[in-house]
């Protein structure tokens, strides 16, 4: 069985590979200097021969590789370019070859440590012949990228966003999209191109009527079923390849209308797996009905019942007479508080608002629905409400591989806060959230709102209503930030709860199960 | 297949007959192209490959042999006939084609000329999982004197009230002045959910509906609805907020009935789906009560409200005149067809059109006017303001100013028509000379005109005099 999925995998690795080589060859010819010294790792995978060993599951890349590179698909290719073909190596032999190299490559690049980047990094693909790319929505300024984007889309006949506005010269390598100016101006409106669900769903995303991770992912799901259900496989093709292939337009598209969250990514990539492991065999019916099957279980399991136990775990920890504060409206840390209420734990909450989402409008509502008595404060408010606080909820919208959390802009200022009053910070975070990314900073990877959502009309005047005319002046409008591991003292997740520092294990747990 | 554009094109253009009685509604030229060009075009534009198409049997025919209908329209038109003497309303039309309808429809009216960004009203449909979205636009002003009418107001207008929520995007209230008999009556379970409401009076409906497939069904089981615009669309209105749609709806019952179990079982875990998603996600429509987004509604109307832009309905005579007026302004084609024979020694203005074949002689000069094909126009006439239409034979000397001449008419020498409606076929004599006795002739007394005209039709009896 095992021999069979490795086949299955080596097929897609060598496939991979000798597309990338291919890509290299274009990339040979003209590439730039910027361009090289952006990417951290280059992609010069050297010529492999057909029968090359690798281990069967997945090597800890962040614990085993000295540079911490990572990871994109849970498959990991072995770094181990062995020219000879030896069938059977055992991982330990091949994990003491990779050291070995590497510790001769580091020696042999310290004399020559300011050669240009492409030097340096060719040691260091020989190790590691995964692909690494600094992702194209965070190369913006750059003028390669962009067109290399647009050559893409224009092959997927999905039409280009325009960004929009004057960007802060800190955050111009992120796309700043406009809500006046939809994707759907430029489609045709029986659109034939994209399926019409999925054009509902970028529609929905872009206007903000579906919001929140767990929303979006189950958004997507649902609009992947009725892509599903409506698709017919063209003769000579395979539904297993063919299909992957129809939803990648697809994703473009949900791309272009709102940046993808860590959550709905990891549904796609769950999705696509699953599609690619469909027998060929397999009747077109059969197929599409355990793929449906496929989608609805992976939103029982990960969401609803993830949910339900993270519910669980968070109830131990609120006692009677506690003052919890949240901040913004996070589905699961609502459903949390309305469950403890239901089993009759006295406590009262405090929302904390910011401009200019002001989501805890909505989380507050739901609460006071249920009969739950809170305080509503905005967050520059916070340090004179927090002695009273007893305990933090969190919700987030993505825990990276080094232990930091992503979640909305104003998250690290709360915990930052709360560790000065020494109050217990706790985040809640399905595991399908968990993402491969690192990341240290709030600027390299975020996402830029509307920035015309920072005017205010009262009373009949827009004071910014002319920001675009002084030339002195941008509007930003982050949505996202990341919050040190430090500051969160526990993450409650399905599989229980885990300090901040172990997401990897969680996520080499997550890779070994697959 | 996202959508089904139907045309509707049956109607029989009831408030303008004089220009109707001899040429149907959807044929009349306007800048020497049929009326029914307009909205094909606007649906070919915006990207539909497929029109159904309600119309007469005599519109069919004509359709068929019209030279700038079938050149430019490249999408396929799928016409369906019905009995002209059926007085069949625009709602009974949909229930007749309900067969062909397999999705959500967009139905457009055949005298619509606008150059809106449809995907606007779309958008409303598919973002909200709307029942109903249209389009409207604030009516202008027509400045155009029409030929044979006394004074400017017209009488036994209508209004129409419209109300819309604080976005201006959702549709609380739509009643006309006839069916209301005292004031605007407003539900109280409106107010309660919506306690900001602006009401609109200046709004022209453009008559262009996204309608959901269930709508469609629900005509076809509900045979009293026989108008979209008058009975269907206030329908739906009123029904967003009764009582009985915030359980499984009227509307989608009859529809899931109709459907297969196994369907039913995918309908509903899809609902389940949707459920989950409007509940996890921190989105409300509204705010300032406790209750969830579209106030756990299921049937939602939307409207989009044109602020600039051209938004015509050709039904009367004053929009007709308008609209030639404005309609070159949409596509830049040469004002002077190339086929025209245009002697060198005439003054055309820049907005004026001439059509095709046309033979305009020596000393003319032509203003703000559209010259249908066809047309011949001999030595020194002045047409001002006017709108020719085809086959038209103007002789020497006539003065013609803020007319219409239907088609196929003689114009005599030395005519000096001004703010008049010359019937189609008909001949305007030099002087008050004899006209065929089976004619019925009607006078029209000026210092210096000479004209008379007389209609076809027996049964029109109005005079139309000249407005000075």
């Amino acid at each position: 069985n095992e021999g069979k999925e490795l086949s299955k995998e080596e097929k897609q690795r060598l496939r991979k590979q000798k597309k990338q080589q291919k890509k290299q060859k274009e990339r040979k010819n003209e590439k730039s200097e910027t361009e090289k010294e952006k990417t951290p790792v280059s992609l010069l995978p050297p010529p492999r021969p057909v029968a090359t060993q690798k281990a069967p599951s997945a090597l800890p890349a962040p614990a085993s590789a000295p540079i911490p590179v990572p990871a994109s698909a849970p498959f990991h290719s072995s770094p181990a370019p062995s020219p000879a073909d030896k069938p059977a190596k055992s991982k330990a032999e091949l994990k003491a070859e990779r050291r070995a190299r590497q510790e001769t490559d580091r020696a042999a690049k310290q004399p020559g440590s300011s050669s240009s980047g492409i030097k340096t990094k060719v040691p260091l693909s020989e190790l590691n012949p995964v692909v690494k790319r600094l992702p194209e929505h965070v190369q913006v300024d750059d003028p390669a990228v962009v067109k290399r984007l647009a050559k893409k889309l224009e092959r997927q006949q999905i039409p280009l966003r325009s960004d929009y506005g004057y960007k802060v010269s800190l955050f111009s390598h992120l796309h700043q999209y406009s809500r006046k100016a939809p994707l759907t101006q430029q489609l045709s409106i029986p659109s034939t191109v994209i399926h019409p669900s999925i054009v509902r769903l970028g529609l929905q995303y872009s206007q903000g009527i579906v919001a929140g991770s767990n929303a979006r992912s189950v958004a997507l799901l649902h609009a992947f079923k009725q892509v599903i259900r409506d698709y017919t496989t063209p003769p000579n093709e395979e539904l297993s390849r063919d299909l992957v292939n129809k939803l990648k337009p697809y994703i473009s598209f949900l791309n272009q209308c709102r940046p993808l969250s860590a959550s709905m990514g990891n549904a796609i990539k769950y999705i696509k797996k699953e599609i690619s492991n469909i027998p060929s065999q397999c009747k077109e019916e059969e197929a599409k009905t355990k793929l449906l099957t496929c989608i609805d279980r992976y939103i029982e399991e990960k969401i609803v019942l993830a949910a339900k136990a993270i519910s669980k775990y968070a109830i131990e920890k609120i006692s009677d007479g506690d003052v919890i504060l949240v901040y913004g409206c996070s589905s699961l840390v609502n459903n949390i508080l309305c469950e403890a209420f239901e089993k009759s734990r006295k406590f009262r909450v405090i929302v904390v608002d910011s401009r200019p989402r002001l989501e805890g409008r909505e989380a507050l509502r739901r609460l006071v629905q249920r009969g739950i008595s809170c305080t509503y404060v905005l967050i520059s408010a916070l340090s004179y409400i927090l002695p009273e606080v007893s305990k933090v909820f969190l919700g987030a919208h993505a825990l990276l591989a080094n232990g930091y959390v992503m979640s909305r802009v104003g998250t690290s200022q709360i915990a930052l806060v709360a560790r000065t009053f020494n109050v217990p910070v706790l985040v809640c975070c399905e595991t399908y959230k968990f993402c491969e990314k690192v990341q240290t900073d709030s600027f390299v990877s975020n996402e830029l709102d509307d920035p015309d959502d920072l005017m205010v009309t009262r009373k009949g005047k827009t004071q910014l209503e002319n920001w675009q005319d002084v030339s002195s002046l941008g509007l930003l409008n982050l949505v996202y930030d990341v919050t040190p591991p430090d500051f969160v003292d526990l993450v409650i997740t399905d599989l229980g709860m885990i300090p901040c520092t172990s997401v990897p294990v969680v996520l080499r747990v997550k890779n070994l199960d697959q | 297949m996202e959508l089904q554009a139907v045309l509707m094109a049956a109607g029989g253009g009831s408030r303008m007959m004089d220009l109707t009685y001899n040429t149907p509604k959807p044929l009349l030229p306007v800048g020497n192209k049929p009326l029914i060009w307009y909205p094909l075009n606007l649906l070919e534009r915006v990207g539909f490959e497929e029109v159904i198409v309600i119309t007469t049997k005599e519109v069919q025919k004509m359709i068929s042999t019209d030279p700038k209908v079938k050149l430019d329209v490249k999408m396929k038109l799928d016409l369906v006939c019905i009995q002209e003497d059926a007085d069949m309303g625009t709602a009974d039309a949909l229930r007749h084609i309900q067969q062909k309808v397999k999705t959500d429809v967009l139905v457009v009216s055949c005298d619509l000329i606008t150059d809106a960004a449809l995907h606007e009203v779309v958008d409303l449909f598919r973002a909200h999982n709307a029942t109903l979205s249209m389009l409207m636009s604030k009516a202008h002003e027509f400045t155009e004197t029409v030929p044979g009418q006394k004074g400017k107001k017209k009488t036994g207008e209508q209004r129409d009230f419209v109300g819309v929520d604080d976005t201006g995007k959702r549709l609380l209230f739509m009643a006309n002045e006839a069916d209301l008999d005292e004031g605007v009556v407003i539900r109280k379970s409106i107010m309660r959910k919506h306690p900001r409401m602006h009401i609109k009076t200046g709004l022209v409906d453009a008559h262009l509906y996204c309608l959901k497939k269930s709508v469609v069904d629900f005509l076809a089981d509900n045979k009293s609805i026989s108008s979209i615009r008058g009975e269907l669309v206030p329908y739906l209105v009123r029904k967003q907020f009764s009582k009985s749609t915030n359980s499984p709806k009227v509307i989608d019952e009859t529809h899931q009935n109709l459907k297969k179990n196994d369907k039913i079982q995918i309908s509903s875990r899809d609902e389940e789906l949707l459920h989950l998603t409007q509940e996890r996600s921190c989105w409300n429509d509204h705010r300032g009560d406790m209750s969830d987004a579209y106030h756990g509604g299921r049937l939602r109307c939307y409207v989009h409200i044109m602020d600039e832009g051209i938004c015509y309905r050709v039904n009367t005579l004053a929009a007709y005149i308008e609209a030639n007026r404005l309609a070159p302004k949409l596509f830049d084609e040469p004002a002077v067809h190339p086929s025209a024979v245009v002697s060198e020694r005439c003054l055309i203005g820049a907005d004026s059109i001439i059509g095709a074949s046309c033979q305009i002689s020596d000393k003319t000069s032509i203003k703000r006017s559209t010259i249908g094909v066809s047309t011949t126009v001999r030595e020194k006439v002045k047409v001002t303001n006017s709108i020719i239409m085809h086959g038209v034979t103007i002789e020497e000397g006539c003065n013609i100013q803020g007319s219409v001449i239907c088609s196929n008419a003689v114009i005599g020498r030395g005519a000096d028509i001004k703010y008049c409606l010359v019937g189609s076929h008909s001949t305007a004599r030099e002087h008050n000379s004899k006209i065929a006795p089976e004619k019925r002739l009607t006078e029209c007394h000026r210092a210096e005109v000479n004209i008379t005209y007389h209609y076809k039709s027996i049964t029109y009896n109005n005079c139309h005099k000249v407005s000075k």
